[in-house]
């Protein structure tokens, strides 16, 4: 379960946002400037709240009151960017290997096996970011991002810099992830189709304010204009 | 007194590097200073590579401070340019200073060629080759 209750000035701009979702993938959905990348920055601690208090699974990670914030590196959530962010003077193995050994887990040849195949990545282990293409980058990065063991992902779009060929090509991937992986996802995306395959739940973004929250039948509820 | 010339360009390439890689890591669970040991640094070398070349270069040719604080003793404190300075001064000198010169030539060379190949090699790391 996540809760979140934040408000975070950010310039000229406002996010006040609110909801609990229990959904296997939370779909963040809104126009570019809603703030929905600024919301998902504050679940994976990378940006501090004003106020309010962001809880998963009865954890407090952000209390503003109690003084509260846990770091990102100590909050066991994987972050999928939209630019993959995999380092580059790294092969894709020890990208895959990184949050293991940050993270101080034992060795689990079978976890890694199952993403590998689950993500087709097999054959790159070898290969450099450098020399990897769009759609294998984003592969790669959901991987790495998933033998973190996180308790929850959270993905950026990360469609969002492929192009109409590669989306096709990645998304059967993210269906398997959220059906075989077992961790729950927070998608950010201003894809209406990629909402309605993906995300169970839908929280409705707008001007940095939550419009409406629910199943995906709130999408049909017509398009947030920007 | 080489210490800047190392410092500069240490800290140019430490700050060129993207901090949003810096970020990922640390979502990935890692610490900061471990961030900064497995990415920063990393990331950086062939930045600190140019900088310790350049500290080298400076800190061979240094003359000052040497002659100021340690005084020119053969054996003891001498370095190349102190040994060049006091060749130059006996008579007869010209020939050991010219090959003292030629030596310092040839390692300057060599530490700059060393440094050249680490950083092409750093490069192509961090490009994929």
């Amino acid at each position: 379960m996540l809760r979140v209750e934040a408000i975070k000035k950010l310039g000229e701009f406002t996010l006040e946002a609110s909801f609990t979702s229990e959904g296997r993938v939370t779909g963040l959905f809104g126009a570019s400037g809603a703030g929905k990348t600024s919301l998902i920055n504050m679940i994976a601690g990378l940006l501090r709240p004003d106020r309010g208090s962001i809880v998963i699974d009865g954890e407090t990670l952000d209390d503003t009151t109690a003084r509260i914030h846990v770091p990102a590196h100590r909050r066991r959530i994987g972050y999928v960017f939209q630019d993959a962010r995999l380092f580059p003077h790294l092969d894709v193995r020890q990208n895959l290997d990184y949050g293991r050994r940050m993270n101080r887990l034992a060795d689990d040849p079978a976890q890694r096996a199952r993403v590998t195949d689950l993500l087709d990545i097999g054959g790159l282990l070898d290969r450099r970011p450098g020399q990897l293409s769009g759609g294998e980058r984003q592969r790669v990065a959901l991987g790495r991002a998933l033998l973190s063991k996180p308790r929850l992902l959270l993905l950026d779009e990360p469609l969002g810099s492929l192009d109409e060929e590669r989306k096709v090509e990645i998304l059967p991937y993210l269906v398997r992830l959220r059906d075989e992986a077992n961790v729950p996802m927070v998608y950010v995306s201003h894809d209406a189709a990629e909402m309605r395959q993906l995300a169970t739940q839908i929280v409705m973004l707008r001007h940095g304010r939550v419009t409406s929250f629910g199943g995906v039948k709130v999408l049909s509820a017509g398009l947030p204009p920007a | 007194m080489s210490f800047p010339l190392l410092v500069r360009p240490i800290r140019l390439s430490i700050e060129a590097i993207d901090r949003r890689l810096e970020q990922a890591a640390g979502t990935l669970g890692a610490a900061p200073w471990r961030v900064f040991a497995t990415i920063t640094l990393p990331l950086a070398l062939p930045g600190v590579l140019a900088g310790m070349v350049l500290g080298f270069a400076k800190a061979i040719g240094e003359f000052g401070a040497t002659i100021t604080f340690v005084s020119n003793i053969p054996g003891e404190t001498q370095t190349i340019s102190s040994a060049i300075y006091s060749l130059i001064q006996t008579p007869d000198g010209d020939t050991a200073a010219l090959r003292l010169v030629l030596i310092s030539i040839v390692i300057a060379m060599s530490a700059l060629i060393a440094s050249e190949w680490f950083a092409r090699r750093a490069t192509q790391r961090l490009h994929g080759n």
